[in-house]
């Protein structure tokens, strides 16, 4: 264990707390530009897509874990960044390299304008208001036919950068860096996020918007940005998303979508970017583990092959009452407290990482 | 004449949406908690019945198939509570509305796993009979499913305000901890709400399925029935059934007036124009906290 002596404020907010944290990222982040070198082209597109569901992962996780604000509907808000990002595209020509982050904004005002009139509501109203702008934007993107192509979806063109073109069955390789990049300067922008006041701002809403009021935050402008903030970087995930999936439609992004982004950074946990990169991992993952001990299962019982529709929701749900009975703090907790295990051996007592029990905050006034 | 077809069988959707949403707010009264599983219950009691009584699975007698499905839904919901939501006390609503949503995950799993994914019809003997008026068209199963929840809400206000343990709810759902002191034992007063609570959506899901079919898949329904709820006011019994009745009676209309696509977006942007306007619902009883 380490123990980090701070002589100035901005020790407090360094990116790294120390030159050891640096080194092992810095490691963690070569070995992820070597890993088209070490696995083969079918895992590096699952690699792809755990990074692009990290990066949806991250938007949500400024909204639910930073600030405290339950969404059920963020897969509306990859939807807009997906569809603006090929529309722009299409329709004004621009290229990627423009229309790439413009869908982000355009994600992003969408997201402060669904906040305008949600950030009144708090906890579980929220959750339905934004449950309510899922199944809206699902009926929305039918209805708006010219525009969305409606049921039949749009065509994501090759993305283009300066005349070279990343296509995820022509060089995955190069669309694999091409993601990896994106992802590093959306952590890049998160962790400066976080440690700027509207982060800490974030924090203290999250914890009690009662005594963030105390302190002078305004509590409606704070959400407001949060969720802005939040809806571009999913909707940068979305468009992402769209130009891996090459066709989407409006069930692409449907309300199972925007539960299962939220089930993604619970089980990764809550609060913490790691959390987003492991719950995106297990999410993609689990598919590719399930059939193989389901193959594994089958040869063993000398049966054919079983398919079952539904295990993977199935097993999903499962895995996710487990976390949030037996480990509330997600993969990433359970890792802290091995760690913390080690690094304080033999000292670790038993309720380290216990936490604080609120008692039913009641929204009744008897 | 159309008019009145359209408000029986709006009626009678309206009646089932009200009756998930009841079980909604009957758990987020008494425990703060909301039951994002509510609809799959409905789905999951709905395919118990079917499993008993249709010809093609157990082929038992109607009437005991709805007995033995309100038991074991229940039974069902009382342990959910005392095995599961029980640990959860004192965590946040977040967390419970996560678990809540996996646990209807892992329903929707069993349902399809044991029945299959196919859209399956309940036989019973209120579906596929017609009664004529004059010119008028309705069908059998709309007029029972009415019938059906004007009885059971009369029958759960009476419980409400008349029976002991209607009342012991109705004190732990107003202050538990006074209710604690008074020697109610507010922990299986909550379970007792869940069992209640998955007996109301068994009873919704055997409407629902003898009215059309049902598939794993109907516990999506619910999110209609919140918007049900929403409308109404989710703090208050009479509200969730109100909100079930405006969105059932709606959605005919809106769909028979207005173009294609556009019909089924009408329950939805009610919903958050109610939150927007009025948050806590028609027939509100919950002020919002101030300091």
């Amino acid at each position: 264990m380490r123990i980090v002596f701070k002589t100035s404020y901005d020790a407090d907010i360094r990116l790294f707390k120390h030159g050891a944290q640096a080194f092992w990222y810095g490691l963690l982040f070569v070995i992820a530009i070597a890993l088209p070198f070490l696995i083969n082209e079918f895992l590096i597109g699952e690699a792809t897509l755990v990074l692009i569901w990290a990066i949806c992962g991250m938007g949500l996780m400024l909204l639910v874990g930073q600030t405290g604000q339950a969404s059920l509907g963020h897969a509306a808000f990859m939807a807009v960044g997906a569809y603006s990002n090929v529309l722009y595209q299409e329709h004004f020509s621009l290229p990627f390299i423009v229309s790439f982050p413009l869908s982000g904004l355009t994600a992003g005002v969408a997201g402060a304008l669904v906040a305008l009139p949600t950030t009144k509501l708090h906890g579980i109203y929220l959750a339905i208001a934004t449950l309510a702008i899922s199944v809206l934007a699902e009926d929305l993107i039918v209805i708006m036919e010219p525009l969305t192509g409606g049921v039949g979806g749009l065509f994501a063109p090759d993305i283009e950068i300066f005349g070279f073109t990343f296509n995820r069955y022509g060089n995955p390789i190069e669309l694999y860096w091409l993601v990896l990049f994106i992802t590093f300067i959306v952590i890049y922008l998160y962790r400066n996020i976080l440690r700027a006041p509207i982060g800490r701002a974030f924090a203290a809403v999250r914890d009690s918007e009662v005594s963030a009021k105390a302190m002078g935050i305004n509590v409606a402008r704070t959400k407001m940005v949060a969720f802005a903030i939040s809806c571009f970087i999913t909707g940068l995930g979305g468009a992402l998303m769209g130009h891996f999936a090459t066709v989407f439609t409006h069930e692409t992004f449907n309300l199972i979508m925007s539960i299962t982004l939220l089930l993604i950074i619970v089980i990764g946990g809550l609060g913490t970017i790691h959390g987003a990169f492991f719950g995106a991992i297990v999410f993609v993952l689990l598919p590719l583990i399930i059939s193989i001990g389901r193959d594994a299962f089958a040869n063993m019982a000398g049966l054919g092959s079983i398919s079952i529709p539904g295990l993977e929701s199935g097993v999903f749900g499962i895995l996710l009452i487990g976390f949030i009975l037996f480990e509330p703090m997600g993969i990433y907790g359970r890792w802290l407290k091995i760690r913390t295990y080690f690094e304080l051996f033999p000292f670790y007592r038993k309720d380290m990482f216990k936490r604080q029990k609120s008692y039913l905050k009641t929204e009744r006034t008897q | 004449m159309d008019i009145v077809q359209l408000i029986v069988s709006g009626l009678a959707n309206g009646c089932v949406y009200g009756l998930i949403a009841l079980g909604f707010v009957l758990i987020y009264k008494a425990t703060e908690a909301v039951n994002f599983a509510q609809g799959d219950f409905m789905m999951l009691g709905a395919f118990i019945t079917l499993g008993f009584t249709n010809a093609d699975h157990m082929d038992l007698p109607f009437w005991l198939s709805v007995t033995m499905a309100i038991a074991i839904m229940g039974v069902l919901g009382y342990l959910l509570d005392f095995l599961v939501l029980r640990r959860m006390f004192g965590q946040s609503q977040v967390a419970v509305v996560i678990l809540t949503i996996a646990l209807g995950f892992v329903i929707r799993f069993i349902a399809g796993a044991i029945w299959g994914h196919e859209p399956q019809s309940l036989e019973s003997p209120i579906s596929g009979i017609e009664l004529r008026f004059g010119g008028i068209v309705l069908g059998m199963d709309e007029v029972w499913i009415i019938i059906i929840t004007l009885v059971l809400t009369g029958l759960l206000y009476l419980f409400f305000a008349r029976a002991k343990l209607g009342i012991a709810m109705q004190a732990s759902s107003q202050n538990q901890l006074a209710a604690y002191y008074m020697g109610i034992p507010v922990k299986r007063i909550h379970s007792m709400i869940w069992a209640l609570s998955g007996i109301v959506a068994t009873i919704a899901g055997i409407l629902f399925a003898s009215k059309g079919s049902i598939d794993p898949s109907a516990g999506l329904l619910g999110i209609k029935a919140f918007a049900a709820a929403v409308i109404g006011g989710f703090g208050s019994l009479p509200g969730a059934l109100l909100g079930g009745l405006i969105v059932g009676l709606v959605e005919p209309f809106a769909a028979r007036y207005m173009p294609a696509g556009y019909s089924q977006i009408f329950p939805y942007l009610i919903l958050i124009v109610m939150l927007v306007v009025r948050p806590h619902g028609i027939l509100s009883q919950i002020q919002t906290k101030k300091v």
